[in-house]
């Protein structure tokens, strides 16, 4: 933590000039460097690399041909991607949103220190983002198991029947059962951290204008964290076009319901490491960047206008 | 106008009155978010007691509670042996992609996170945009063309292959920029300069020291993005000899319902409590400096 010793000492000249530059451009970007090179390399260089390729066909004859947009016109009119689309939209509409404010009601209960043993909930609901996403859905699908799983044994003891989870009808619900599951923690720290840091003077004032707990955490801690939230929701947004682990491992308990175009993500998966069909996967995944980076952008823009506002 | 706070702080009435600052405990809410812990952590006792079951009475016996033989023990060592102890090998290639992977990772982020904090440089508005910009591109759609770059290169089927992709996180440059810019004082390593520390010098020993619980924020979300990837290695590897355990476990629990194979859902089971147990219990040990850090990375929000 100590400074510098007096030997090191600069002569004048060097002090002066490190002073006008406050420290130039190029010791910036020499910091910087590091993360760029390889940022370049696994980003950058791929987004242009898929672009590429999204504009090729690869023909049975005559090898690789040059096809303009064909491969986007394909993917317009392609009912398994439309319809792998509608679900994570779906999934996107429904998860995220019930997700993020049991994430949130669990935030400010914890910072509200109206809480029994606050500490050990913190922790143990935040405990499932430290399981891995392959862990969490095997051990989901053993218990949505109707046979030998937890939800068969409750038939069984309970003589009731409970639908099966892993059903067409609702395997989309128990995946995001999961997700849910994995990420209500995480968001709830950050959420959580995001409150911790709110100067105790507001509260303060607040006490001494009467306000209650409702309109302190209306008109201090929401907007306070709106940062957060759009972060969270931003993280969310982009995960849920994703969503690739979780239906793929459930694949082999649920191979009806689940089928090899389920998701974007996995129908692009599938047309290059299945079908070879590289080209088009790589449109298929340009187009999920696009829409995904949009939605992002519009969200975004929304918590920066509501902030401005307030 | 600090007369209610200092009655809410006198020790003379042992039940405060609720207010904004001292509220009283809530029984309701405890419970509300009592059942939050419940759905938490079903799952993971659901783990703990299969893990002690045999193949035959995990599919015989009811799931929340023990079976009559206690096969824990049994169950780890047959985890470990199986297959000539193959899943030693996928713990110790899960624990080179995390130090290389995470750790580069971190490396990096403290680096550009300082960088982009502390300095004006040229380009820099471009270096922000660009980077937010990647953050919003999934990251699986780069995997196929990422897959198809690496195998020109030699690299697929390689550790690299996984190291590499792995080395940038925009969420961790992101919080360290932000932590950055948060704890270290520009008077600080003004006075520094002046005294004649070089740059190198300067970022070392004055600034990061005082990075500390962001390093080690960075560092554990890393870490448990790299422990936790499924999809990266899933493109990348063909040979099992390096897959990571997320990659194994699938393979084990695959080998069910592939014609011939033998079931071992008893060996996915322990196999995926040992796995999450490094993780569980480098966050437990770690809680009080990750959650400083993450508080002081929010702060600019």
């Amino acid at each position: 933590m100590t400074v510098v010793s007096p030997a090191v000492a600069a002569d004048p000249a060097v002090r002066r000039r490190r002073r006008a530059g406050a420290a130039g451009s190029s010791t910036g970007w020499a910091f910087l460097a590091p993360f760029m090179i390889v940022f370049l390399l696994v980003f950058i260089a791929p987004i242009i690399y898929a672009i590429y390729l999204s504009l090729f066909r690869d023909q049975l004859i005559g090898g690789s041909v040059f096809v303009g947009l064909d491969n986007y016109l394909v993917a317009a009119q392609d009912g398994n991607f439309w319809a792998g689309l509608t679900r994570v939209s779906l999934f996107l509409a429904v998860q995220v949103p019930i997700m993020l404010f049991l994430s949130l009601l669990a935030a400010l209960a914890l910072d509200s220190g109206r809480l029994y043993g606050s500490s050990f909930f913190r922790l143990s609901i935040f405990l499932p983002y430290a399981v891995p996403a392959v862990v969490a859905t095997l051990m989901w699908g053993f218990m949505y198991g109707t046979r030998f799983g937890l939800v068969g044994n409750i038939n069984d003891s309970l003589g009731v029947n409970l639908p099966d989870p892993l059903s067409p009808d609702l395997i989309l619900a128990s995946i995001a059962n999961i997700v849910t599951w994995e990420f209500v923690g995480y968001n709830m720290i950050i959420f959580y951290a995001a409150l911790r840091v709110i100067s105790p003077s507001l509260y303060e004032a607040a006490a001494i204008d009467g306000a209650s707990q409702l309109r302190v955490i209306a008109h201090i801690k929401l907007p306070a964290i709106r940062g957060a939230m759009v972060v969270a929701a931003i993280f969310s947004i982009i995960g849920s076009f994703q969503l690739f682990n979780e239906p793929s491992i459930l694949q082999t308990l649920a191979p009806n319901a689940i089928t090899s175009s389920f998701t974007p993500n996995l129908y692009a998966y599938s047309l290059s490491f299945s079908g070879g069909q590289y080209n088009y996967a790589a449109a298929v995944a340009i187009i999920m960047g696009v829409i995904t980076m949009i939605i992002a952008y519009a969200v975004q823009l929304r918590g920066i206008r509501k902030d401005g506002q307030s | 106008m600090s007369g209610g706070l200092i009655t809410l702080r006198s020790t003379r009435r042992p039940k405060t009155p609720p207010s904004v600052l001292r509220p009283a405990k809530s029984r309701l809410l405890t419970v509300l978010i009592g059942l939050m812990v419940v759905y938490s952590v079903v799952p993971l006792i659901w783990l703990v007691i299969n893990a002690t079951k045999s193949q035959q009475s995990l599919l015989s016996s009811f799931g929340l509670w023990f079976a009559d033989d206690f096969s824990l023990v049994d169950n780890v060592v047959e985890t470990l042996t199986y297959d000539d102890g193959i899943f030693l090998r996928w713990l110790s290639n899960t624990m080179l992609y995390v130090i290389a992977g995470a750790g580069g990772a971190t490396i990096l982020a403290v680096l550009g996170g300082y960088a982009l904090a502390k300095f004006d440089f040229v380009g820099k508005p471009a270096v922000f945009a660009v980077v937010i910009g990647a953050v919003a591109v999934p990251g699986t759609a780069l995997a196929v063309p990422t897959f198809l770059m690496f195998s020109e290169m030699g690299l697929t089927n390689t550790p690299w292959a996984v190291i590499i992709p792995t080395l940038i996180s925009p969420f961790g440059l992101y919080l360290m920029w932000i932590f950055c810019a948060d704890s270290i004082p520009r008077d600080l390593m003004e006075a520094a300069r002046i005294d004649g520390a070089n740059e190198l010098r300067l970022f070392l020993q004055v600034c990061l020291p005082l990075l500390k619980p962001g390093i080690v924020t960075v560092a554990l979300f890393n870490m448990v993005a790299t422990w936790n990837n499924y999809f990266l290695p899933l493109i990348m590897l063909r040979n099992e000899n390096l897959y990571p355990l997320t990659l194994g476990l699938t393979a084990w629990n695959r080998q069910a319902s592939t014609i011939g194979g033998e079931a071992i859902f008893h060996l996915v089971i322990t196999g995926a409590l040992l796995t999450i147990i490094p993780l569980i219990v480098v966050f437990l040990l770690l809680q009080r400096y990750w959650q400083s850090g993450l508080s002081l990375g929010s702060t600019k929000e």
